[in-house]
């Protein structure tokens, strides 16, 4: 149960530090915001590494094996897309 | 692997915390262009904190993870590197979705390893991931869908569209409390699955075109919590930190994108507009009061304006008109004309959709100017030019109280001095309604498509 509350107290403090920060993001970079969270949302990836484990079934390792793929297509294409899209930002004199 | 396996040594831990602050730092820079891309990277540098990190854990098959690695980043690469920038929602909403899946799927394979052995939390969990993940990955799909034109971007509703959509949301619970009570048996958990699988298709194909930035940013929000709720599974604090930041972001942009088309998040989801009170007729709004122009007699315009506003919407996108846009802007700029572009928070295809599309266009940030801060001086404008936009220039969301779009927020074409919209035809938009700004006197039409429209309207300004 206290490992409980304290995964709920991480939780909670985390949604507060979000809405803190991304209030702030301008409508100019919502797009970048979207696709910027969405690969940072990839983190499960780290989840789907520990089920690729040498003493897992080979259910669990094919799944874990897709979940990895998946997880990384997110990350991978995610940050790139909106390091894309950054770059095309610029200000007025340059 | 049980979930006590999973609850890694210290350092890893320390590792983690170091991932989560930098994401936190990562979204911070968001918040101006100047930062943005410095923050993208940061948030990079976290993931391969959080990645490696979890390499050293005992006991994985570490090729077997290089490999899935190495394949999922060769596809994101390319889908990143080659995607055109107007096909930028359906590729958000296809990531997004993979993402939910990656987590349904951990969330399967941990179950399998728990034997059975979990505690209440452990099961709860699971589900929740399961549920959640599956809905964003086939909600996400059918946005996909219907954005990449697979499947018609209309809202599909058919009888007993709610009815089912509550007795499958029903059988979700049951589903999850099934996994609960016997986490030994997988079925369930495939059930879960299944029962989420109709629920996300079902939940998006009712929802239309112009209320598609509302659904990719909720189905961000959903990815977001997906991934915190893997993190509920495993005890993992980067999981529950990362996850639930993404999903106050989704849920904020959804609350943003809902506030600008002045519609409940429910109203959206089940696809109503306002209430349809008595509105006049196209033939009504339209009949002998609708000036067409021409070219030509628009480049006059512009060679007499000081101020030129223009308000790009879909229609942009859609014609890829937004390069010579840059052309006109330029033109009139070297001419000492003011020229800045009008964005409305929906307009386009998902969240910051027209920024992006301008950016691409090299039109400098600092000249896309918000609703809120263009509306004001709307009267001091010669000439605003509409393009592709419709629903949200329609004066009639000010003034009829019973138009279905009252008292959505509009950008206020319609007191520029002289307006000009460019657009194919008289066709009605998202809404179904005429447009009265259409048959202003203060408005001229040039009909057309918008690329070739305003090839015309160069060409002619280049001669004068």
């Amino acid at each position: 149960m206290e490992g409980l509350i304290q995964l709920f107290t991480i939780f909670a403090l985390a949604i507060f530090v979000g809405f803190e920060i991304i209030t702030k993001v301008p409508p100019t970079l919502h797009t970048p915001l979207m696709s910027g969270s969405n690969a940072i949302s990839g983190i499960t990836i780290t989840g789907a590494i520990l089920a690729v484990h040498l003493d897992s079934t080979t259910l669990t390792v094919t799944l874990g094996f897709i979940a990895i793929f998946l997880a990384t297509l997110n990350v991978i294409g995610g940050f790139l897309v909106t390091h894309r899209m950054l770059g095309m930002f610029r200000r007025k004199d340059r | 692997m049980n979930p006590d396996f999973l609850v890694e040594i210290g350092w890893v831990n320390l590792a983690y915390l170091v991932a989560s602050v930098l994401f936190i730092l990562g979204i911070k820079g968001l918040t101006h262009p100047r930062t943005a891309v410095r923050g993208n990277m940061l948030g990079a540098l976290g993931m391969f904190i959080a990645i490696v990190a979890t390499f050293l854990a005992k006991g994985i098959d570490v090729r077997l993870v290089l490999a899935a690695i190495a394949l999922g980043s060769i596809v994101g690469a390319i889908a990143a590197v080659k995607v055109q920038l107007t096909a930028m929602p359906q590729l958000v909403a296809l990531f997004n979705g993979f993402g939910g899946a990656a987590s349904t799927l951990v969330a399967g394979a941990v179950l399998i390893e728990s034997h059975g052995l979990g505690g209440r939390q452990f099961t709860i969990a699971t589900s929740a991931s399961g549920l959640i993940g599956t809905i964003t990955f086939w909600g996400s799909l059918v946005a996909f869908a219907k954005l990449q034109e697979l499947m018609t971007g209309n809202a599909i509703s058919f009888f007993g569209q709610k009815p089912l959509n509550a007795v499958l949301a029903v059988a979700a619970v049951a589903c999850s409390v099934w996994v609960v009570s016997d986490p030994s048996n997988m079925n369930a958990y495939w059930a879960l699955c299944a029962v989420a699988s109709l629920l996300g298709v079902l939940l998006v194909i009712p929802i239309g075109g112009a209320d598609m930035p509302v659904v990719i940013a909720l189905l961000n929000s959903y990815s977001g919590l997906a991934a915190a709720a893997t993190g509920f599974v495993l005890n993992n604090n980067v999981l529950i930190i990362a996850g639930s930041i993404v999903g106050a972001s989704g849920v904020i942009l959804t609350a943003i994108m809902c506030k600008a088309m002045n519609r409940s998040l429910t109203n959206v989801l089940f696809g109503v507009l306002g209430p349809t009170g008595a509105t006049a007729s196209a033939d009504e709004v339209y009949a002998g009061k609708v000036k067409s122009t021409s070219p030509d007699e628009v480049a006059m315009l512009f060679d007499g304006a000081r101020r030129v506003v223009v308000v790009p919407g879909y229609g942009l996108a859609v014609s890829q008109a937004q390069h010579i846009v840059r052309d006109l802007a330029t033109l009139l700029g070297e001419r000492g004309t003011t020229v800045e572009f009008a964005i409305h928070p929906v307009a386009g295809r998902m969240p910051g959709h027209m920024n992006v599309l301008l950016a691409e266009a090299d039109i400098p940030y600092d000249q896309l100017i918000e609703m809120d801060t263009i509306n004001p001086t709307m009267e001091t404008v010669d000439v605003c030019m509409v393009i592709g936009a419709n629903d949200v220039v329609n004066p009639d969301a000010r003034n009829d109280p019973n138009s279905p779009i009252a008292g959505m927020p509009i950008i206020n074409a319609d007191k520029a001095r002289t307006v000009v919209v460019v657009k194919r035809s008289l066709s009605p938009g998202f809404a179904g309604i005429p447009n009265p700004l259409f048959a202003a006197d203060n408005t001229l039409m040039l009909f057309g498509d918008g690329k070739k429209a305003l090839q015309d309207v160069v060409a002619a300004l280049k001669e004068t």
